[in-house]
């Protein structure tokens, strides 16, 4: 197997985004930004259970997710990857039903928006975006899978058998790595030996890139770079996006037993839609009336996925049985009767 | 009668036969368990450009028990192709495989081995087609050598069926014999569910005569169902995988002594074909189930509390367990004293009897 892309863990730097995807993408950052707000809103109501927001990542999730190719390409998520459903168009009222508890992977139909079941396992999925990648080159078509994973989970033995399998079956494969700095409780600095988690690309012998999460153009050059690798048949890429945890791990998480209030507030200059909107007005890409007209067009969105999903009906018993096995299940069909008589 | 137990009286009649006839013996009509997998392969590979081959050293090789010996010839080495030892990582390869359109047949190369891909197994394969509301297919089929017999080193002779077969989402199967494996595995592979498929390595070498029109004229039982593989009327013994020579064998021993024993092949271990299994046990009024696997909480305990719930009032007896003891699987001269003997098998029958 001859050696690939020599690694190249170095910041990736790219030019401003042409104006116009600039201001589409500034508007997903903007709505996701405000789905999550109300979400965490609906968990303090009590209408859902837990919620894990994804604030401080949204230029990581909708530069990456930009750059795929909806109708080629797949995404393999773990939970908190709202933005990346938002930007590959998902149901978001589907996506949300998670974290009402719903149904565990979602109500949205995770093979036709191309945007694999939310899986709370954070190494689990990655190793299925090589299979899913390796079944596009076996096939001779030219999607790529984008496998969505943090800090945390690179630690995972999963990670390192799915980088490694990517690497030897050259699967057409794009390992996005938002290092948001918290795993939970536990810093990067308890979590990545070496530092670097795109370091570890060399010894896949795949490229490995590093860029910073917040700059959108960046994010969005890297993944688009990564991707045509990936589709000419130069093999897997892994990026290191490096963003932030604006807030807790979830509803359920208090950052004040492990780390310092004043690193939240130094984060907040470096929010990426304060500097998206800033780049936005810098390269005179958009205006006063623009942004005006984005905040109520991206709140009104918001608000309609929450009043979607609070209304959202409760799945039917049946659901408990009907998607366990394609195939007749004698022993199932027997437990569903028991349900029927004594449980419905 | 079963096709095991007719394999060794006609295995010497044909031997006997070219040895009359002075010239050497024609190929050989028999085929090995080995053999039967291999063609099952074969056949599924050839039948669906979907199927996919691949695990440890399964390529080039063959495997180690050369069960897909020849395959990555004949199929090429896009469909046919060697991993890296990542167990978890071959698992997780098939479920994202399986959601692209294809049909998965991975292999763990040992039993023990399994336990580092209990991730990729139980959290994912067996739940992605629940996760994702019956959208994303899963018609995966993960083969496992499995069980003791062949003094092999540690991890080489576990049995993991009452682990998988608590798993909702996974149906589990286990052949005894050689054509009947042919037939399980195709069914397994040709199934839109995912399969956890343990093979008796023990048994890899067990020869039965081919059928006249070949492998798939051999009989073909319905995907779930168990079978009699020798009919008896003072107690039935349940067994699967291995353990169903074992009881074949300790049935000889008994009909010596005018005892018949009823001997049911499980080879579906879930769903489990439970109301078969309890209508012998109700015909022989009792039933003796064996098993490789440690005694506590294993498959056994299930099979007897299928039985007793739906046979209580036609029982003679308790149910009664012969199983591996509650120890890790041990080395090489312990090995025939931890697996179900015949004796032990004989002494729970008269028990049964007895009781």
């Amino acid at each position: 197997m001859p050696t690939r892309e020599p690694p190249d863990p170095r910041p990736h730097r790219a030019r401003p985004l042409p104006p116009d995807l600039a201001r589409r993408l500034y508007r997903l950052m903007l709505t996701a930004r405000m789905i999550d707000t109300e979400a965490v809103a609906l968990q303090r109501q009590g209408v859902f259970p837990a919620y894990v927001s994804l604030r401080g990542q949204e230029a990581a999730q909708v530069g990456s997710a930009a750059a795929m190719d909806p109708e080629r390409d797949f995404a393999f998520p773990t939970y908190r990857e709202l933005a990346v459903a938002l930007t590959l168009g998902v149901d978001m009222v589907g996506y949300l039903a998670s974290h009402r508890a719903l149904w565990h992977g979602g109500l949205y139909d995770p093979m036709a928006s191309r945007f694999a079941p939310i899986n709370a396992v954070v190494g689990g999925p990655v190793p299925h975006a090589v299979g899913w990648a390796l079944g596009e080159r076996l096939a001779g078509r030219t999607g790529v899978a984008v496998s969505y994973f943090g800090d945390g989970a690179s630690s995972e033995g999963d990670v390192h058998e799915a980088m490694n399998l990517a690497g030897v079956l050259t699967a057409p494969v794009v390992f996005v790595c938002q290092n948001n700095r918290w795993a939970l409780s536990v810093p990067n600095e308890r979590q990545i030996a070496g530092g670097s988690v795109a370091a570890r690309a060399a010894g896949y012998g795949m490229a490995g890139v590093t860029v910073d999460g917040d700059d959108l153009a960046a994010v969005h050059d890297a993944t688009r770079a990564a991707l045509e690798r990936a589709r000419s048949g130069g093999g897997p890429t892994l990026i290191e996006a490096l963003t932030y945890r604006a807030g807790p791990h979830s509803t359920s998480d208090d950052t004040s037993r492990y780390r310092d209030p004043a690193e939240e507030r130094a984060w907040a200059d470096r929010d990426p839609l304060v500097r998206t909107r800033a780049a936005l007005e810098a390269a005179g890409a958009a205006d006063a009336a623009f942004f005006a007209a984005a905040e109520a067009e991206c709140r009104a969105e918001a608000e309609r996925i929450r009043d979607g999903v609070s209304a959202a009906p409760e799945p039917p018993g049946t659901d408990l049985f009907d998607h366990v096995f394609r195939e007749p299940a004698p022993h199932l069909a027997a437990q569903r009767r028991v349900w029927e008589e004594e449980v419905r | 009668m079963s096709p095991t137990a007719t394999a060794g009286t006609a295995a010497a009649a044909t031997a006997a036969t070219a040895a009359e006839r002075g010239r050497a013996a024609a190929p050989p009509a028999h085929l090995t368990m080995r053999d039967a997998l291999n063609r099952a392969l074969d056949t599924a590979l050839a039948e669906d450009p979907a199927t996919l081959v691949f695990g440890e050293d399964v390529g080039r090789l063959g495997g180690v028990f050369r069960v897909t010996d020849g395959l990555q010839r004949r199929h090429g080495a896009d469909r046919v192709f060697d991993t890296p030892i990542a167990e978890s990582g071959i698992v997780g390869l098939a479920v994202g495989l399986a959601m692209n359109g294809w049909r998965p047949v991975p292999e763990i190369q040992f039993d023990g081995f399994a336990y580092p891909a209990v991730d990729q197994i139980v959290n994912q394969m067996a739940r992605m087609h629940y996760r994702s509301r019956g959208t994303a297919p899963m018609p995966i089929t993960l083969r496992v050598p499995s069980f003791g017999g062949i003094q092999a080193p540690e991890h080489h002779g576990e049995s993991l069926e009452a682990l998988f077969a608590h798993v909702p989402g996974l149906r589990v199967a286990a052949p005894a014999d050689p054509l009947d494996a042919y037939h399980l595995l195709l069914q397994s592979i040709r199934g839109d569910d995912p399969v956890v498929f343990l093979e008796p390595k023990s048994r890899y070498w067990d020869r039965a005569p081919l059928p006249e029109g070949g492998l798939a004229a051999a009989p073909e039982l319905p995907v779930g169902a168990s079978r009699v593989v020798r009919p008896g009327r003072h107690a039935t013994l349940v067994a699967w995988g291995a353990m169903v020579r074992r009881c074949l064998a300790a049935a000889d021993l008994a009909a010596e002594d005018g005892v018949e024993l009823e001997v049911v092949d499980l080879r579906w271990l879930k769903p489990l074909d439970a109301d078969a299994v309890a209508a012998s046990a109700a015909r022989t009024r009792r039933a003796v189930v064996v098993h490789e696997a440690p005694l506590t909480a294993g498959l056994g305990g299930e099979v007897a509390a299928l039985v007793t719930e739906r046979a209580f009032r036609d029982l003679a007896a308790p149910v009664q367990r012969v199983t591996g003891f509650d120890v890790p699987y041990p080395a090489g001269p312990l090995e025939p004293q931890y697996l179900p003997t015949v004796d032990r098998i004989l002494f729970a029958v008269q028990r049964t009897l007895e009781y």
